[in-house]
């Protein structure tokens, strides 16, 4: 393997612990190193007490402080005008003009996901609902991208089912919808599913709240449901390490759910912000207590006071460690000016949930923490945060990136083509989403004005001109095969998404899911991957303003694809009054090809995979010209109301795009082309739109000032898909189609 | 002007919705907390949908027995609009004011999507302004969506045009014999302007509003 980069003085990446002394160690079986015990203690200037070395378990775990991922994070660009706050917050937020922000994150609960489905993904859901409404905006719409093993096997259809289930008992529940996502299957996900999810809220100026202890005096109130044994160690225990046959012992570091408990604390804490009583507020998630203590002191450069025997609890005789760790679920923590506690207990009283008063701000920087009488800990509040171990962990190219690259398909013959688009509409990554987003609700709040099994969704903001776009977009396949190109890709996929609804790109989130960072190849895949993001958001103007990373993605040694997911938000202002949808062709309409035409790149795309299981070649590089020209092309056409239905040509290539048009209107399509690769390639900055012949004139004018090729490639109308490539035609009935395409999922899972 | 109560339970999550279409209908709508026990300032009222206090034991359930249901049922008694869409519907059963229940999907799975519905009866509070036989689009998001009456008794307002979950009789609403309380599983609000997929919902939400219009205050 090559090193690209030599390690840091400080990186800790040799005796990570196993050299010397005792393997049941308290500080190893919390996740600690010895050598990150070391520092401790030479913070400390002692030994840690089991309650102060618990919170650095937690804070310092790769879920909690990044250790492994900061050096490179900070190469996103995050800065324009319209970012309100930036990464190291609950969420990113972004200005939309008039007073009103956007809040929104992206997180994964892949780990617990996989020990326990239902529960796993119900979590997440809370996880990420809480990180937005901390920053005082109303959640109004969530995401999931889910990706999974194949479902011929049962344990992936359970794992499947489970988190599909837990997504909508929550969200349904809880009273947020559920407007899109993503789902991908592919055989390194069998043993580590992949469950991300993005919730986006909306607030005013003037609400916007930061999880900041504020000034000494302060109180710290501890809101929502009681704390119990649930998740102890859910950061370094469960997300923070690699799985094997025994994970199924972690069961009990899984936390269990209560959407309505999340609801109640939703619009507590949304009146708290109304009625102005609280100074700052932060959700409790992983790390429990600790961080929720630790992180707002920090930020605020203040000390505190934290009492153990004022949390209210679940069950009796809980240790002080326990309630420092535990990742009960449905739980903040308000700082409030003394005089307003008594109005922020009768709030919560109101809406039925518990409230106890915990802590208080000091002067200093101590974290200082009492149970029972006793000093349990008393260590620098910044020392949990600040001080966290930073690894730069050697990384190289992995010998085997030339071996994928020169092994390229080769094409010996023309594929059916009408045989090939029935075998790609059944795939399940590919086909009709719909028996999943059925189980959520996506319509609460009138505000999706493009809902799922679109491109991009619309949410408008009712009683303004304003829609927020969304888009989230992965393709581990692609990232697999060249990592940087394939996260820059999927940034312009995400982006062109948005812009085929009008609106135009502002800002991303972004997961990354990664395998062991501890292998040099994954953490030069992440690194790879991390500069394809950067390089595209640069291309475009927009900053990264959150997100989350999630390492040790390995099962028995095997790691995932590299999957980075974005989440690209976009502003349309005004929102067009009949937004583009899939559904929306008429008979008669003209099929647009914005893009080349000639695209070969079949490198990485469904085609090979599905139809050879073929994986190789390098797939094509993106285009920062191609990509800005199809996005202004397609914000142009919506503006000027020309295209009532616009879709991207990605997985499955030209043939799957407008065979999903035609399935979505109910209306049949014929298409000429040159050669059967252009109708699967992948090539990317392409889309395919409908439009009425009377626009030609118009949508000319537009193209020829639009650097980008444009060109009317076909015709809708009748009851079938046909591909005309000179006196030979491939026709496939409209109706099997739209059948292989929406029983694919329901069919495997019956 | 009539003036609209729409409930807030702990847990219910439509009533913002409900009263954003009951007021572009220009009429006046209030939200009213659970624990309220006095309606008598209002011309009728909303059990909107959710999960009222989390649907925890049964849907509707412990709803029954929230402070604000015995001005409800007096409402219901006297002749007064009460209209209970997903979960309200869900409630009023519970509560006695409609036969039946409603217990979970027939595939046992959610369901949020559009759905055909026959109007059947326009002597209700809810479809007095639509003509008989109306086919309307209307959004269903319910898991315990399934109407069941062993009666036999419940006065069918609207029907599935396809059987989507089980319900006897493919009941989409019944009412009382009055035809003043009405409780329907499919939310009209979800459909009450064009940009939403459809606007059939208003047909519906504007006999509310008339028949609110008519009670004097």
């Amino acid at each position: 393997m090559r090193t690209d980069l030599a390690p840091e003085e400080d990186a800790l990446t040799e005796g990570d612990g196993t050299e010397s002394g005792d393997e049941d160690a308290l500080h190893r079986r919390l996740g600690l190193t010895d050598r990150e015990y070391n520092r401790i203690v030479e913070i400390l200037g002692r030994q840690p007490e089991p309650a102060e070395l618990a919170m650095y378990s937690v804070m310092w775990s790769e879920h909690c402080s990044y250790k492994s991922s900061r050096v490179h994070l900070g190469r996103f660009p995050t800065e324009a005008p319209w970012v309100v706050v930036g990464p190291g917050e609950n969420a990113g937020v972004i200005d939309l003009g008039d007073g009103w922000l956007a809040a929104f994150r992206i997180e994964s609960h892949n780990h617990p996901s996989y020990v326990e489905p239902y529960q796993g993904a119900a979590t997440g859901v809370g996880g990420i609902l809480r990180d937005v409404f901390t920053m005082g905006a109303r959640p109004i719409a969530l995401w999931d991208q889910i990706r999974f093993g194949p479902l011929d096997n049962s344990r992936n259809r359970y794992l499947f089912s489970g988190v599909v289930s837990g997504i909508a008992g929550y969200g349904n529940a809880v009273g947020v919808p559920t407007v899109g996502g993503e789902i991908a299957f592919e055989d390194c996900y069998s043993g580590n599913p992949l469950v991300n999810v993005m919730c986006l809220g909306i607030l005013r100026q003037d609400q916007l709240v930061l999880g900041t202890a504020g000034n000494p005096g302060n109180v710290a109130v501890l809101l929502g449901a009681a704390t119990g044994r649930d998740g102890i160690g859910g950061a370094s225990i469960l997300a923070s390490a690699s799985f094997d046959e025994e994970s199924a012992t972690k069961r009990p570091s899984v936390q269990v759910g209560d959407p309505f408990e999340e609801k109640k604390l939703i619009e507590a804490c949304l009146e708290l912000y109304e009625k102005d009583l609280v100074v700052g507020v932060q959700d409790l998630g992983a790390a429990g207590l600790s961080c929720a203590s630790a992180e707002p002191a920090a930020r605020a450069g203040v000390g505190m006071g934290l009492d153990l025997d004022a949390v209210h609890v679940r069950e009796p005789g809980m240790t002080a460690p326990e309630l420092l760790m535990s990742e009960s679920q449905e739980r903040m923590m308000a700082f409030v000016e003394p005089s307003k506690v008594e109005e922020v207990l009768a709030v919560a009283a109101k809406w039925e949930i518990d409230a106890s008063v915990v802590g208080e701000v000091t002067e200093g920087d101590r974290l200082r923490v009492t149970h029972q009488g006793q000093v349990v800990a008393d260590i620098p509040a910044a020392s949990l945060t600040d001080d966290a171990p930073r690894y730069d962990r050697p990384l190289g190219e992995p010998a085997w990136m030339e071996d994928l690259w020169s092994n390229r398909f080769k094409h010996m013959t023309a594929p059916q083509v009408g045989p090939t688009l029935l075998r790609l509409l059944d795939d399940p990554s590919i086909a009709s989403a719909a028996w999943v987003y059925e189980q959520y609700d996506h319509m609460l709040f009138l505000s999706t004005i493009v809902g799922p099994g679109n491109d991009g969704n619309l949410l408008r903001i009712k009683g303004t001109t304003k829609a927020i776009a969304v888009s989230t977009d992965g393709n581990g396949r692609l990232c697999y095969l060249d990592p940087r190109r394939g996260a820059a890709r999927i940034v312009y996929e995400a982006a062109l998404n948005v812009a085929m609804t009008g609106a135009r790109p502002k800002a991303v989130v972004d997961n990354l899911n990664f395998g062991n960072p501890e292998k040099p190849a994954v953490m030069w895949q992440f690194r790879e991957t991390v500069e394809g993001i950067s390089e595209a958001c640069e291309a475009l103007g927009i900053p990264v303003v959150g997100g989350n990373v999630s390492f040790y993605n390995e099962t028995e040694g095997l790691d995932i694809y590299p999957t980075p997911v974005v989440g690209l938000v976009g502003l349309a202002d005004p929102y067009p009054s009949r937004p583009p949808r899939l559904d929306r062709v008429s008979e008669g309409m003209d099929l647009w090809l914005v893009g080349p035409v000639e695209a070969t790149d079949l490198a990485g795309s469904a085609f090979e995979k599905v139809v050879y299981g073929h994986v190789g070649g390098r797939p094509r590089a993106p285009d920062a010209t191609a990509a800005r020209a199809a996005i202004d092309l397609a914000v142009e056409l919506v503006e000027a109301e020309l295209a009532p239905c616009l879709h991207d040509v990605s997985d499955g290539g030209l043939a799957v795009a407008v065979a999903e048009m035609a399935i979505a209107s109910g209306v049949g399509v014929t298409v000429e082309y040159g050669d059967w690769r252009y109708l699967f390639s992948e090539d990317p900055h392409r889309f395919a739109f409908a439009a009425d012949p009377a626009s030609r004139e118009r949508i000319e004018e537009l193209a020829e000032a639009s650097r980008t090729t444009v060109t009317r490639i076909g015709s809708f109308g009748g009851d079938s898909i046909v591909f005309v490539r000179g006196a030979n035609r491939d026709a496939v009935d409209l109706r099997e189609a739209a059948t292989t395409y929406r029983e694919a999922l329901p069919r495997r899972l019956s | 002007m009539s003036r609209i109560a729409v409930v807030v339970f702990p847990g219910s999550n439509c009533e913002l919705d409900v009263q954003w279409a009951l007021r572009s209908l220009g009429a006046e709508a209030e939200l009213v907390w659970h624990r309220q026990t006095d309606l008598a300032d209002f011309d009728g009222v909303v059990l909107p949908g959710g999960f009222a206090h989390g649907d925890y034991l049964r849907t509707g359930a412990i709803a029954r027995f929230s402070p604000v249901m015995s001005a409800v049922t007096r409402m219901a008694e006297e002749g007064r609009p009460v209209v209970g869409i997903c979960n309200g519907f869900q409630i009023l059963c519970e509560a006695h004011l409609l036969p039946g229940a409603l217990i979970a999907n027939r595939d046992l799975r959610f369901i949020c999507r559009p759905v055909e519905v026959e109007i059947v009866d326009t002597g209700t509070v809810l479809t007095a302004s639509v003509e008989p036989g109306t086919v309307v689009t209307l959004p269903l998001n319910s898991y315990e969506g399934q109407h069941t009456d062993p009666s036999g008794t419940a006065r069918v307002v609207a029907r599935y045009v396809e059987d989507v979950n089980g319900s006897q009789d493919r009941a989409a609403a019944i009412a009382n014999e009055a035809g003043n309380v009405v409780g329907i599983m499919p939310h009209p609000e979800r459909s009450s302007e064009e940009i939403l997929g459809s606007d059939d919902g208003r047909l519906l939400l504007e006999s509310l509003v008339a028949a609110t219009d008519r009670i004097p205050a």
